[in-house]
This record gives structure tokens, C-alpha cells and sequence, in this order.
């Protein structure tokens, strides 16, 4: 019925509203080092036709081609790998769904039982985190997953290595990958520790508008009815965030954050009272990447202002008593404190 | 006709909307308890998807049936690995019954599944019986018809008439059908209106518009396919009554209608109907099919969301510890199972000289089915009780000694059924705890004597401390209860300054923000009197109200494990 051959994933750039949202995913395209990404909201609201449009509009990454961990050089295989194909080929970012009630072995990868029955091998089989290596790791309901998975991940891409000790095996590989959560904040919460070990939280909410909502609907439709088309209809749109994406990339080495900035930072955090300093860190390493996408050289109290929600929101004590939401209160701060 | 002729009706139309585009509709969430009607119905799904391949499910599958997985049994046989198919391997239908026990694990990979449009569909059949007993959200949102047969009687549920002829000649026509624009913005405005915040459901309602257009034989969708869809899709997730048609919202008014407007309306009038506008027809026509009790249901909806495990799948616990290992033993490996390697070999060692006569292969292991070993986990899922103790000088003189001897009463009943036990005490301007959760019996017992008592009662300040508890008590994958034992009058306020009208306040906002929580909870009156002040404490904490003026330690304690039991 559906000509497959032209499919893609829904393309970024079509995704009508959820500004924040966007925002932040491709923040973390520029500087993976600012950690993940958690977006909490509705059903139907687009979450995860966001992180696979992202990952199909971000550069392909040249990879070995037999390396089980997307290594970009033949240098870098972990020397378990028996890799046969050392060729150098280009691959799309990999986006990695973690499914729900995966058990710890199919997530940092296990002794391969097959090979150590049939044949009596002792070998090892690596698991989504291997697979994740250099792209996206999606988790669709994190706040329903384990809590010692969650706990796993986000240590895995803090370190940036994934390293198994078990059943007489003794493995490391290097997993860097930005952590995408979603969930519905109905359906439980994440503990506290786990929330600020997010880089970057937003809230996504049914827009409200109807013509906003025809337009999703419009534009979904369409793509439902005509993959081919809408894509090559979107495809020049997509490329030039691309090309945005590409050259921010590179300039952020550039980026300079003065003093006041870095003054700026701290009075933010402080006045929060948000736990520890990731809080400055992250609102430090966004507002950088996002002065680099904007093609600015210098850091500006903008930049900070822009960004100061969705880096610090999930960082406050929750008063259970306030209904008004993080959001609100960081807005508000960061209007006192940068008047 | 009577409304079980009309609804045996859209079932019929229902189901053969589904025959025609599976894959687009995405599946139907069929609500009935076992029973003719529902046998009806499903020899009617029989006929209707012939020649589609069909397959069953049930709730407890594991993941090597789903996506395939090792046959052992093959593999060890031949020496190479010998892999099945899976459950959503390629186009079918999958058929799900006792849909209201799947698991969120499960429900996450099936919408994975109908998201990825590789032609897979679901009929999930839902036999609740409570309202809370339903079907995930995640995947009943991704199911765009919704049908609720739970009123339907048999003598209006005629043998299901599908023309399977039509249904061929529609199939071909399906691709050709076209949606007028003006369609589009009619079902995202019901949507809206109806309080649907999903946008997958009104483009599952142009779907099903376009099926129905199909059927009908007609190019273009039409104003009655749009009926159906707002039917069958939009009103069941209705989670407001719109606004009534007596004022319009001012922007589709003032507005000249556009061309296209315009001739929808016409075409409205030409089918001789009522001169309302089309959107506010079809909100008619939602309506109708709305439910009286709607805003209960949502209530009920809601809460069965809230609680961990109420929906009829189980007490199963995130996040718990992963248990005490116990021996392996011998079972089948696949899904969650994780194989017990040492044991394995251990268990095969003494067959290999044997086996390898046998077989004469000598360069390898001789591993059969019957060698494999399993690990096993015990899981136990922990309760914690936080008691929250009034230790105010007003309670004090008269109650404490007992409220102490209650709770070391129910602390040998914990410590015998592994409950962990907390305790939060408050008094003068704040509370504390004096106990994280935990089985000591006698730690408890020694800082329960230690409690000393007097001063004001910030009834707010220790429920507060309750409520941080029994979240950090969750967070670790128990499952919290308060208990909260007080004679009731509230004089010291959040900040810890007397002031009895403030304090009062700030209980109540407390109270309601650990009911919004869904913690369970019970207030124990300790008061020579009843007081009255506390029935209500306990209502906006949803909670059940005792007053023991007169009670023993012993008949506290009763008391208390009776309704937690019940909680």
C-alpha cells in the first residue's frame, strides 16, 4: 500500500511548535557533554518523532564497518571485537531504543550463551550500550524503567564507558551517547538524584491552539500519505539546520564566557538553592552551545535567560505544596537575578 | 431503533473500517466481559480479516516470543544456532485477550510495534470488570477505535452481516479516497473541544473518515464518515463535556466562513439536517455517545493511574531490590530467564564421555535441554508503615503512653510480616523523624520510649515530614501507608509559630497533597473525645477516620492493621 523504499522518519524541521523541545535536542547535538536530555509531557505530543527526526538530519559518522561499538577508527575497537571488516564507511548517528523491562544483560551486554554452549567459547555479546556508541540512546517511559537501569545509564554516559565484570568475563568499550528520557509525569516520577543527573529538562504539553493543532495534523497526514514527497518537499529546510548544527559544532571551541557570565551562573544556581555545581555547569555548557548555533562569539545574559529553564528546572527542592511548577520559578529567578 | 441496535450498528461499521486499513487504524480496544455478545463479535473478526493473517497473544508473553528468539532445543541438537520467529515478525493481526493485565513493559513494545506502521495491528480485548482494570494509557492511545460492549444484550446483537465482496471492492478504492482540508481542521477542533490533547487520535479519525468513505463507495470523505470517526474514535476519549452549542467560540463565528467552509455547510443542508455549522454537528454527535457518568469514570481513570497496582496485572514493584538469589534449577531458557552458566556445565559434565560415544562428535560440549539451569531471584515486595505520632502536650497527658504501646504492638506484627516500620514524631514548633524505615524492632522500641512530649501540635509540619518519607519509601520501590495518630487540634502553623487558624491551613493543604499522591493513609483520633476537625482532616486525606477515645493499645492496634490490610 505504502511505498517503503522512500520512507524516512518524520523530518525535524516539520515538527510544528515544541520550540523547547527542539531547542534542546539539538543543544546536545552541538556539545554531547552537556549530558541528556529528559522530556517529560503528554502522549501525542511528538517525543519520539523528535529524537529519530533528529538523529536522521545530524551528519552520518564514519565508522570500521564490522565494529560491534561504532568505532571511528580501527585504533579504538576494543580488542574483544573479532572484527573481520576494518573498511571505513559512513553510517547514519544511530538512535538505540531502550524498550521498556529489558533486563540488565541485553543492555550492557552478557556472555554470549550461544557460543558458550555450542561451541564452548568464552565470548562477549555486546548490548544496546555498545551499539549506542557515538549516537542516541532513547528511553520511552524512563520514569516506568528500574531504577538500577536508570542508575546503570546514567553513570554509563557520565563515564563514557561501559565496563562488565561478570560471569568471569572483564570487558570496557567506550559508550558515549547522549541519554533521551521521556515519560508522563502522571504515570510516576523520577527520583530526584536520578532527575539532575539529566543535562537538560523540558516539559511538552498538547498545544492548545487549534490552528497550531491542524497544522500538526495536516502535516502528519500528508506525510502519512506521501513518505517520498514530504520528505523531498522538507528536505532543503532540513539541511540548512543541518548545515547550522555542522558549523555551530565547529565553532564552539570559540565560544568565549566571561567572568560575568560565569558570576551570572553561580548567583542563578545559588539563588535556586539547587544541590551541588552540575547545575552551573550545564546552564554554563548550554548557553555556549547556544551562543555557537546562533553564530555569537561571546556569551550573553540572552543566551543564559534561554536556556536557564530547561537546565535548572529539574534541579530545585520540590515543595509539595507548589502548584505553580519549576518552570515558573525559574523563570522568575532568573528575572530577579539578571534585571 | 434503541441504542443497542444503533450501537450493534457502529460495531458492525467498526469492524469493517478495521478490515479495510488494519495498519492505519492501528487496533481496536474492545471492552466486554466474556460472554455471547463478545463471541459474537469475535466471529465476526474472523470473517472479516480472512485471509490476514491473525495471531494470538496473551499478557504474560515473554520477549523470545515476540521477537524471536534461540530454540534451544534445535540449536544444542545441530551444533549451530538455530533461531525462531517472532510474534511481530511481518504483517498480521494480533488478537490480545485479557488485554487489561498486559504489563507497561509489554504495552511499550506492542506501541512500538504499531508506531513502526510495518503493517501490525492490535484487537485487544479488555475483560475488566472494575473501572480501574483497563488497558495501559500508551497503548490504548494508539488504538484508534474504542469500543465499550459492557451494556450490550444479546437479544440486540444480531450475527454481525459483513459483505466480503464490498470489502474487496472498497480495498481498492481506499487509496483513491480523498479528505477535504476543511476535514481536517473540523476533527483537530472536536478533538480540542472534547479535551483530547493526544493529536494521534484526530488523524486516527481521519483514518478511519477514509475507511468509511471507502465503504461507502464514495471518493471523498463526507459528512457522515466524519460521524463515525467523531463516534467511534474521538467520544470515547473524551475528558470533558464540550461547551455547550448555545455560545460558539467567538473565533469560528465572526470569521466569513472560508470557501471551502462553506461548502461543507452546504452540503450539510443539503442532507436536510440542522443549520448548525459542521463542527458543532459532529460535537452532537459526540455528544450522544458521551456516557452520563463521564466525569466519575475519569476520576476512577485517574486514580487507577495514580495507584501502583491497581490495574488488575498484580502487585508487581519497581524498582525493588533484586532479591536473594536461591539455588538455580533446571527450566527453559528464554526471555528474563538468565542462565546459570557453572551450574550448566556442572549439571552436563558427568553425561560428556557418554554423549560424545554417542554422538561421536568429540571437539565439543554435549549440552541438552534438560542440562540448563536457571537463575532464580526472590522478590518480595515491602510495605512501610510511617507513624506519624502526635507527642503535643495536650496528647501528651493523656494518650501517649498508649499511642507508644499501639505501635509496639504493630511493630512485632511488622517485624513478623518484614514490614519496615518509620516514625515521625512533632511537637513544639516542628517535627522530626525520629526513624527512617527500618525492621530493627529494637532501635525503634528504644527511640519510641525516648519520645518525650509537650508543647504545641504542628499537625502540618508532621505530615510534611510523613509525605518526604513515604516519597524516599517509594523511590526505593516500597510501598508507603501513614499512620496518623493525634487528638486534632492543629495550633502551630508550617513556619512554626502559633497560630491556630494558619495552622489549620496549612494541615489541610498537606492532607490534599499527599491524597494527590495516592498515598493511603489512616487518622486515629487519640482525643477523650471525638473531634470533629479530624473527620474532615481525614476526608481531604482520603483516608478512613477512627475515633478511639477509649481504646487500649490493643484495640489500636487492631484497628490499624485492619484497615491497612484492607488499604
Amino acid at each position: 500500500m505504502k511505498d517503503v523504499t522512500l520512507t524516512g522518519p518524520f523530518p525535524f524541521s516539520a515538527i510544528v511548535g515544541q520550540e523547547d523541545m527542539k531547542l534542546a535536542m539539538i543543544l546536545t547535538a552541538i556539545d554531547p557533554g552537556i549530558g541528556g536530555v529528559l522530556v517529560f509531557g503528554d502522549r501525542g505530543t511528538g517525543k519520539s518523532t523528535a529524537v529519530r527526526g533528529l538523529a536522521a538530519l545530524l551528519p552520518p559518522i564514519s565508522a570500521v564497518a564490522g565494529c560491534p561499538v561504532n568505532s571511528a577508527h580501527e585504533g579504538d575497537i576494543p580488542e574483544w571485537a573479532q572484527v573481520s571488516d576494518t573498511a571505513i564507511i559512513e553510517k547514519p548517528t544511530p538512535v538505540i531504543d531502550l524498550p521498556l523491562g529489558a533486563t540488565e544483560d541485553r543492555v550492557v551486554g552478557a556472555l554470549d550463551i550461544e557460543k558458550a554452549l555450542t561451541r564452548g567459547e568464552k565470548a562477549f555479546e555486546p548490548g544496546l550500550l555498545a551499539r549506542a556508541n557515538r549516537g542516541y540512546l532513547y528511553i520511552d517511559e524512563v520514569n516506568l524503567l528500574e531504577d538500577h537501569l536508570v542508575d546503570l545509564l546514567l553513570d554509563v554516559a557520565q563515564s563514557g564507558l561501559n565496563v562488565v565484570e561478570r560471569e568471569g568475563l572483564s570487558i570496557r568499550h567506550a559508550a558515549r551517547f547522549v541519554l533521551v528520557g521521556s515519560g508522563n509525569p502522571e504515570e510516576g516520577e523520577l527520583r530526584p538524584q536520578l532527575l539532575d543527573r539529566f543535562g537538560l529538562s523540558v516539559d511538552v504539553t498538547s498545544p492548545k491552539d487549534i490552528d497550531t493543532r491542524i497544522t500538526v495534523i495536516r502535516r502528519r497526514d500528508s506525510y502519512d500519505r506521501d513518505p517520498g514527497g514530504f520528505l523531498t518537499e522538507w528536505r532543503s529546510t532540513d539541511m540548512e539546520l543541518r548545515a547550522r548544527i555542522v558549523s555551530a559544532r565547529a565553532g564552539l571551541g570559540h565560544v568565549e564566557a566571561g567572568e560575568p557570565i560565569l558570576r551570572d551562573c553561580a548567583e542563578l544556581c545559588v539563588a535556586l538553592g539547587s544541590d551541588g555545581l552540575r547545575g552551573e555547569l550545564t546552564l554554563l555548557r548550554a548557553a555556549r552551545a547556544l551562543a555557537a548555533f546562533d553564530g555569537d562569539r561571546v556569551v550573553t545574559r540572552d543566551h543564559l535567560r534561554r536556556v536557564a529553564p530547561a537546565a535548572l528546572r529539574h534541579r530545585l527542592r520540590r515543595d509539595p505544596l507548589d502548584e505553580a511548577g519549576s518552570t515558573t520559578r525559574v523563570t522568575r529567578v532568573v528575572e530577579e537575578v539578571l534585571a | 431503533m434503541t441504542d443497542g441496535e444503533e450501537r450493534w450498528q457502529r460495531v458492525n461499521l467498526a469492524l469493517a473500517c478495521f478490515a479495510l486499513d488494519p495498519a492505519a487504524l492501528g487496533g481496536i480496544w474492545l471492552r466486554a466481559r466474556v460472554g455471547p455478545v463478545r463471541d459474537r463479535v469475535q466471529k465476526g473478526f474472523e470473517t472479516a480479516l480472512q485471509g490476514l493473517s491473525l495471531r494470538r497473544l496473551h499478557p504474560g508473553i515473554g520477549d523470545d516470543a515476540l521477537f524471536g528468539g534461540i530454540d534451544l532445543a534445535a540449536t544444542l541438537a545441530e551444533g549451530h544456532v538455530v533461531r525462531t520467529r517472532g510474534i511481530l515478525d511481518g504483517r498480521a493481526i494480533l488478537l490480545m485477550p485479557m488485554a487489561e493485565r498486559i504489563k507497561p513493559g509489554l504495552a511499550a513494545r506492542l506501541a512500538t510495534a504499531i508506531d513502526a506502521r510495518k503493517g501490525l495491528s492490535l484487537i485487544a480485548f479488555d475483560e475488566g470488570a472494575e473501572p480501574e482494570e483497563t488497558l495501559p494509557p500508551a497503548l490504548a492511545d494508539r488504538l484508534a477505535i474504542h469500543l465499550d460492549l459492557a451494556a450490550q444484550g444479546l437479544s440486540d446483537a444480531p450475527e454481525l452481516a459483513l459483505d466480503l465482496a464490498a470489502l474487496a471492492e472498497a480495498r481498492l478504492l481506499l487509496p483513491r479516497v480523498t479528505v477535504p482540508d476543511s476535514a481536517i481542521c473540523e476533527m483537530a477542533e472536536v478533538a480540542a473541544r472534547l479535551g483530547i490533547g493526544s493529536l494521534r487520535a484526530p488523524l486516527q479519525a481521519l483514518a478511519l473518515a477514509r475507511a468509511s468513505a471507502a465503504l461507502m463507495g464514495e471518493y471523498r470523505v463526507e459528512h457522515a464518515d466524519l460521524t463515525l470517526a467523531v463516534e467511534l474514535v474521538l467520544a470515547p476519549r473524551a475528558t470533558q463535556l464540550p461547551q455547550s452549542t448555545q455560545e460558539p467560540p467567538p473565533d469560528t463565528e465572526p470569521d466569513p466562513p472560508s470557501p471551502e467552509e462553506a461548502d461543507t455547510a452546504d452540503e450539510g443542508d443539503d442532507q436536510n439536517q440542522t443549520d448548525l455549522p459542521p463542527v458543532e454537528m459532529l460535537i452532537e454527535a459526540a455528544k450522544a455517545m458521551l456516557p452520563p457518568d463521564l466525569l466519575a469514570r475519569l476520576q476512577a481513570g485517574r486514580a487507577a493511574r495514580q495507584a501502583p497496582a491497581a490495574n488488575g496485572s498484580g502487585a508487581a514493584k519497581k524498582g525493588n531490590r533484586r532479591g536473594r538469589p536461591l539455588p538455580s534449577r533446571p527450566g527453559r531458557m528464554g526471555g528474563d530467564a538468565r542462565v546459570d552458566l557453572v551450574a550448566t556445565l556442572r549439571a552436563a559434565a558427568p553425561w560428556q564421555p557418554m554423549r560424545r560415544k554417542a554422538s561421536g562428535v568429540h571437539d565439543r560440549l554435549h549440552i541438552q535441554m534438560s542440562d540448563i539451569r536457571l537463575r532464580q531471584f526472590e522478590e518480595t515486595s515491602d510495605r512501610a508503615i510511617i507513624f506519624v505520632v502526635d507527642a503535643s502536650g495536650s496528647a501528651a497527658l493523656a494518650r501517649l503512653g498508649e499511642a507508644k504501646g499501639a505501635i509496639e504492638l504493630l511493630l512485632g506484627e511488622a517485624y513478623a510480616r518484614r514490614d519496615h516500620v518509620a516514625l515521625v514524631a512533632f511537637r513544639g514548633d516542628g517535627a522530626e523523624v525520629l526513624l527512617p524505615p527500618t525492621r530493627s524492632l529494637v532501635q525503634t522500641k528504644r527511640r519510641l520510649a525516648q519520645l518525650p512530649g509537650g508543647g504545641g501540635t504542628p499537625l502540618a509540619a508532621g505530615l510534611k515530614a510523613a509525605l518526604e518519607l513515604a516519597l524516599l519509601a517509594q523511590g526505593k520501590g516500597m510501598t508507603a501507608s501513614l499512620a496518623l495518630l493525634t487528638d486534632g487540634r492543629a495550633n502551630v502553623d508550617l513556619a512554626g509559630i502559633a497560630n491556630r487558624a494558619q495552622a489549620g491551613t496549612d494541615a489541610t493543604a498537606m492532607a490534599k497533597a499527599i491524597r494527590a499522591r495516592a498515598i493511603p493513609a489512616l487518622v486515629i483520633d487519640t482525643g477523650l473525645r471525638p473531634t470533629p476537625g479530624l473527620a474532615t482532616l481525614a476526608g481531604d486525606l482520603g483516608a478512613p477516620y477512627l475515633a478511639l477515645p477509649r481504646a487500649d493499645a490493643r484495640a489500636l492496634s487492631a484497628a490499624v492493621d485492619a484497615s491497612l490490610n484492607l488499604a
